[in-house]
């Protein structure tokens, strides 16, 4: 159906343009001058007249026709079907798969009236539809061809339509922080506060808590399971596997980048940045593969044949490559606050008389060091949201330990796990997931916004 | 004045020639040197990760572009293919062709009827070795009743073998006349010669191994306050006296098991498994029948041995036995591995292929650009050009620096929570795959874009607005387009992003198991990374090669798209 | 109200007697840093008017007005009236591409587009819909071309990119990109600063040819070029107009202190 309708606003549109251009050079008479705008932006206003109302016509009318006929579908069911929105969403897809004759179950008398209704409704909503939209589409064709003249600024109203597409561009970067903000926070409250919710947890139980096992919940009757959902492994998890990576990506990062804004020459660095270009550009599912199967049994050898009890999927595997990964991120980024720091700072410290690694540590890291503080928090921020990494290396179980050598978990890795499979927007488990990830938001937009401020403010310093 | 000379100078030649001092200067440049050479240090290990890393994934890899198969002369028997004999396409289709295949693999095999061994025997070919004879009949339903010669596919595990994973083969002839008592079943040989003597040898040598390593457990274990644990320890011991009293008995008959060296005999064209061995002696089960019970020559019979313990690899002695006949008889052909290119996911490792992720990936792609080239640039554009510098704008600007940080997990939670659960858009497709990835791109477009216009001189826009170009006029006709190649270069290194994606698509269901090829935007589709991902978690040895393998494209295809955005901003880069 | 006052831009139009262009009172800030205090002036049709006065003095800024070429800077904030024939340049109901039609520019550095020479100065006709047809339109672009001095230096090479001419061609294919669109005014804002001596001399002449067509004004570092084109010349000092007049009177017998010093060399 809405292909109809898009073919009728494409014939429109392109037939607005070329009647609106042939009007303005009618007018115009034998002289373009005499118009104030080109017979093309007469065309381009008229397209546009057309496509804005039909396109809000179709975003607008389509879900309201959808709405309308699954109320008027629901009708035939009973009211105890009506005011239980799991039973009534069944119901419904139920009706639907009647109604375009995929349904294998057994066909009650209300199932039969409501897809039959259903999809009376939704062909007669969607011909009104259409039917709107034509009209809709010639009367504003009708009008803005009937409007141009010499003097009509086609291109003024032009533009204005851009200008009005660009900020709506513009917006969705916008939207979708909200979105996030929105759907996560929304079904994070639900979690701690829907009273309907079996088995939610207290902040405080969430937060404090030292056990964490979201498939006890599966188990609401069996007694109290509230303490399934405590947060403390998930984030001692994530901060063992962040330190290892740090502590590899750090110096390693941060010393390549030394190296190649003070030391190297061009010529090595054109070798050397693609390198790290190569590596930033390694997809994180395949240094997952590269940690679950290389990494790890290496280490666990190694471990073994100096008598430690090393997991298989040990914290320190899934960090060591996940240190691997941010290398790119950390240099590159102290790289460039690296380089911004004047040279005249340089000169001055070579000039007492100061080596180069004395003015690299004396002058040039102190005067980058806010910058080269928040290269490690934008690296920590990613190192605490990577997910295909941990999810593919690091364990499921979630033990409370800081040992390296042994398995935990990370937040990303359970909302992984929750979520995958099927979901039940109802369970505590299933919302648990929400609430770590938006935990997963919040830290992660608290550290990027810091360190983001900090590069900004050291920017201004030297620019 | 003079003071101020004269200890001047003093302070000059105490820092000039002061061993002190000059001590002092040494160590200030070996610092140096240190220092330098840490960071060579970090970049070579930086290096040294990344080489692991590739040569660890293509030595994994390359081996899935692979695959043999067995070239058999078969005859397509129409009571397997066509019972009814109407040549109807329907029945040709549905006809038993892994039958045709199976019957035409035994046929190689005379003399092996056991039910274990037939079973084993077929087990060597994939469950959809018929597949491409099946291709073939169907589209030329004449072959039914002829004979022809057919490739049929082999399974991962005689694969795998073939591939150098199963054992070394040591053999060398028999001195002695052997003379085996049977041609098939239970087989004893004796031979007029101490032939086995070697391995009498090697036998205790294992069985020596073993010992020492159980008195050392047992040594470990008794230490232990635990009762049971002692116990167990000095049960270890008990064994370890059992074993060494074994190694110091004369040489006698010495039993074989599975953790030692397969020993066989190949004789009268068949091969028997040594179950026990004595120094003149083999008693033993036939693998391949022998063709007679006569008397061997020396010279004529030989000593084969399977280096790697049964125990400690995935085919069976009789699989190899099978494989290496047939090896020996030309039958078995390797090719490249179309089937990995071309095929759809399977649970069979040899029949999986990633042609399925590949044009889920596709058209993923394909929504995410068609979305976030348009609203990425117009958005760069809004706010490079037309933008009012005000509070709200600086917000914008903050929320696209921090969206394009925020983890990408996230992206999948609001797909999850928006697209499918609230706008009811279906689980799996590419269409949501698409939006999600072309919101986790845009602000990456939105940033690029904004720098490729930034760096267009402002007096071009100048000498447009000179002429009366109206602001949007000189913005679309001159600064755009200057600033493109540098929006397609951001573009595309965005695509490459999006295309290694993974966790936000598990997020929205991408990760189901799918045979069939996607059609179109809303079918259920998985995409590379995610491919890989659930390839990476099945327990099979062969899924480990395809995993790497449909790495190396994924790579491979990272590396092109990469290779373009650098071929673009070279070719197209401009200097004002 | 969509209606604006569309002026057919001609060559062939009769020198208006009174000033072609009428400033008052313009006053100039950016952000809170005022620019030009309370300038008015007449500038007469036909002739080369000239701007001088130290750097930083204005006159730029001022010269920016005239197309609204300041509309581009976000902090800027003109007030006072300029008036172009009569009418009133800052009228909200004008529209500036309009304005910036009839008043050309050609600015300080040469800022060709980077695309071929025909196509330089095709642009300009192209967006204002001057011609009809292709002949027309390469009728515009010779003439031009021609009208700058330019068609026999680059007659056979018109496909050719524009970034690859010197810097003197550059700037004549710049103004004979602003006479393409045939606009009243030209502004020339130091047109001649970044040549070398043989280019300016030729840009020169181009400007002496062009002033019996247009309404000049030019804005210049050098006292010594707006002696040589100027008519007449306009003294700015610390963003005001300290004195205006037919240009030998300024410079032989000027009426200001301020005026007096810059050209005897005191400062400036």
């Amino acid at each position: 159906m809405s292909s109809i309708y898009l073919s009728i606003l494409a014939v429109l549109v392109l037939s607005g343009y070329f009647l609106g251009r042939a009007r303005a050079t009618a007018v115009a008479g034998g002289n373009l001058s005499k118009l104030h705008s080109l017979p093309a932006y007469h065309g381009l206003f008229t397209s546009s007249a057309i496509l804005g109302p039909m396109l809000l016509l179709l975003v607008i009318g389509s879900p309201t026709v959808a709405h309308l006929t699954q109320s008027i579908a629901l009708s035939s069911f009973p009211a105890a079907v009506r005011s239980d929105p799991l039973q009534s969403s069944a119901a419904l897809r139920d009706a639907a798969s009647l109604a375009a004759g995929q349904f294998a179950g057994q066909v009650t008398p209300a199932l039969r009236n409501a897809a039959d209704s259903l999809a009376e409704t939704r062909q007669w909503g969607n011909w009104l539809l259409v039917g709107l939209g034509a009209t809709i589409g010639l009367l504003m064709l009708g009008l803005t061809v009937g409007r141009i003249s010499q003097s009509f600024r086609a291109r003024n109203a032009f533009e204005k339509f851009v200008l009005v597409l660009l900020i709506l561009s513009a917006a969705v970067a916008v939207l979708t922080t909200i979105g996030i903000v929105f759907s996560v926070l929304y079904e994070t409250l639900r979690f701690f506060y829907d009273p309907a919710l079996k088995g939610r947890p207290t902040v405080t139980e969430f937060l404090f808590g030292t056990e964490w096992n979201p498939q006890a919940a599966l188990r609401v009757d069996q007694g109290d399971i509230r303490s399934a959902f405590g947060f403390v492994p998930l984030l001692v998890g994530t901060l063992l596997i962040t330190t290892i990576a740090i502590g590899v990506a750090g110096p390693l990062g941060l010393y390549s980048a030394i190296y190649l804004s003070e030391y190297a020459t061009p010529r090595v660095r054109s070798y050397v940045k693609p390198l790290l270009e190569i590596l930033a550009g390694i997809p994180t599912v395949v240094l997952g593969f590269f940690a679950a199967l290389t990494v790890a049994p290496l280490i666990r050898g190694w471990g073994q044949s100096l008598g430690l009890d090393v997991a298989s999927e040990s914290a320190l595997a899934a960090g060591l490559v996940m240190g691997m990964m941010i290398i790119p991120f950390v240099s590159s980024l102290s790289d460039d606050v690296i380089n911004a720091v004047p040279q005249s700072l340089r000169d001055g410290s070579y000039a007492l008389g100061a080596t180069k690694s004395e003015t690299v540590r004396r002058v040039v890291l102190p005067a980058a060091l806010p910058g080269i503080v928040s290269a490690f928090m934008l690296a920590i921020s990613r190192a605490i949201g990577e997910t295909m990494i941990v999810v593919m290396a690091a364990g499921l179980a979630a033990n409370l330990t800081f040992n390296p050598l042994h398995a935990v978990t990370t937040i990303t890795v359970q909302i992984k796990t929750i979520l995958v499979g099927d979901q039940e927007f109802d369970s505590a488990k299933t919302l648990a997931a929400f609430a770590l990830g938006f935990v997963l938001f919040f830290v992660t937009l608290v550290l990027n916004i810091i360190a983001l401020q900090i590069v900004r403010r050291y920017r201004e310093q030297y620019d | 004045m003079t003071d101020i000379l004269a200890s001047g100078s003093h302070l000059d030649a105490a820092r000039l020639s002061g061993d002190a001092t000059r001590a002092k200067i040494r160590a200030r440049y070996r610092s140096e040197v240190r220092f330098k050479a840490y960071g060579v240090v970090a970049i070579l290990v930086t290096g040294l990760f990344l080489s692991v890393l590739m040569i660890s994934i293509f030595a994994n890899g390359l081996p899935a572009f692979w695959q043999h198969s067995l070239n058999l002369e078969l005859s397509v028997a129409a009571e397997d293919v066509d019972p009814t004999g109407k040549r109807d396409p329907a029945e040709l289709r549905s006809g038993d062709y892994f039958a045709v295949a199976r019957k035409a693999l035994e046929a190689q095999f005379p003399g092996v009827e056991g039910r274990t061994e037939l079973k084993k025997l077929s087990q060597l070919l994939s469950t959809g070795a018929g597949d491409e004879l099946r291709r073939r009949v169907v589209s030329d339903p004449s072959l039914v009743g002829q004979t022809l010669q057919a490739t049929l596919l082999l399974d991962d595990n005689a694969d795998l073998y073939l591939k150098g994973a199963g054992t070394r083969i040591a053999s060398r002839a028999g001195h002695g006349i052997v003379t085996p008592s049977a041609a098939s079943g239970e087989v004893r040989i004796l031979s007029t010669s101490n032939d086995f003597a070697r391995e009498i040898t090697a036998v205790k040598a294992t069985l020596t191994d073993r010992a020492t390593t159980l008195r050392v457990e047992a040594g470990r274990l008794e230490r232990a306050n635990v009762p049971e644990t002692k116990q167990k320890g000095q049960q270890a011991r008990e064994e370890a006296a059992a074993l060494q009293a074994r190694i110091d008995g004369i040489a006698g008959i010495e039993q074989l098991d599975d953790r030692m060296p397969s020993l066989l005999i190949a004789i009268n064209g068949g091969l028997v498994k040594a179950e026990s061995v004595g120094p003149a002696e083999i008693i033993g089960t036939t693998l391949l029948p022998l063709t007679s019970t006569g008397d061997a020559k020396s010279g004529d019979w030989r000593i084969v041995s399977y280096i790697t313990p049964e125990s400690n690899r995935k085919a069976t002695d009789i699989e190899v036995a099978f494989l290496e006949r047939l090896k020996a008889n030309g039958k078995i052909e390797g090719g490249f591995n179309w089937l990995f290119l071309t095929g759809g996911d399977s649970r069979e490792p040899e029949l999986a292929g990633i042609r399925g992720a590949l044009i889920g990936s596709l058209l993923t792609l394909l929504v995410t650009l068609i979305l976030c080239l348009p609203i990425g640039v117009m958005a760069a554009v809004y706010l490079e050009e037309f933008a009012p510098r005000n509070k709200l704008t600086d917000i914008i600007e903050v929320n696209i620096n921090n969206l394009a940080a925020v983890p990408s997990i996230v992206f999948g939670l609001l797909g999850l929570a928006v697209f499918l659960n609230s706008l009811n858009l279906p689980r799996s497709a590419p269409l949501v795959g698409g939006l999600v990835l072309a919101l986790l791109v845009l602000p990456t477009i939105i940033i690029a874009a904004r720098a490729a216009m930034k760096a267009v001189p402002p007096s071009i826009k100048e000498a447009a607005l000179g002429v009366g170009a109206s602001h949007q006029q000189a913005v679309f006709h001159h600064v755009l387009p200057l600033a493109m190649p540098g929006i397609m270069t951001g573009t595309i290194i965005g695509m490459a992003h999006a295309l290694g994606e993974t966790a936000p698509l598990l997020m929205i269901g991408m990760v189901a198991f799918i045979v069939d090829v996607p059609q179109g935007l809303t079918d259920s589709a998985t995409v590379l990374p995610v491919q890989i991902y659930l390839w990476s978690d099945l327990p099979e040895p062969a899924f480990q090669a395809k995993t790497a393998g449909a790495i190396v494209v994924l790579l491979l295809f990272l590396f092109l798209m990469n290779g373009l955005a650098i071929w673009l901003r070279k070719r197209f880069e401009r200097r004002w | 109200m969509d209606t604006a006052a569309a002026t057919v831009p001609s060559n062939r139009r009769p020198a208006s007697n009174s000033a072609k262009v009428i400033a008052r009172k313009v006053n100039v800030h950016y952000g809170d840093k005022q620019a030009i205090k309370n300038v008015s002036v007449d500038i007469p049709d036909r002739g080369v008017m000239a701007f001088i006065g130290p750097s930083g003095c204005g006159k730029s800024t001022f010269l920016r007005c005239i197309n609204r070429m300041n509309d581009t800077i976000a902090s800027a904030r003109v007030t006072g009236r300029i008036e172009i024939d009569g009418q009133d340049i800052y009228d909200p109901e004008l529209d500036v591409v309009q304005l910036r039609a009839r008043v050309g520019m050609v600015f300080q550095k040469p800022n060709p587009f980077p695309k071929s020479i025909y196509e330089n100065v095709a642009y300009g006709p192209r967006i204002h819909g001057l011609s009809g047809s292709k002949a027309e339109l390469d009728r515009i672009v010779m003439d031009s071309l021609s009208k700058a001095g330019l068609l026999n230096e680059v007659n056979d090479r018109l496909n050719d990119t524009a970034t690859g001419l010197s810097g003197g061609q550059q700037q004549r294919l710049c103004i004979a990109r602003a006479i393409a669109v045939s606009p009243d005014v030209i502004l020339m804002d130091e047109p001649c600063s970044a040549l070398d001596p043989i280019a300016t001399a030729r840009i020169e002449e181009l400007i002496d040819e062009l002033r019996s067509n247009f309404c000049i004004i030019i804005v210049t570092h050098s006292f010594a070029q707006a002696a040589r084109v100027s008519q007449r010349t306009a003294f700015f000092h610390l963003g005001e107009l300290v004195e205006e007049g037919p240009t030998p009177q300024i410079f032989s017998t000027p009426r200001d202190k301020r005026t007096q010093d810059y050209i005897t060399g005191r400062f400036g």
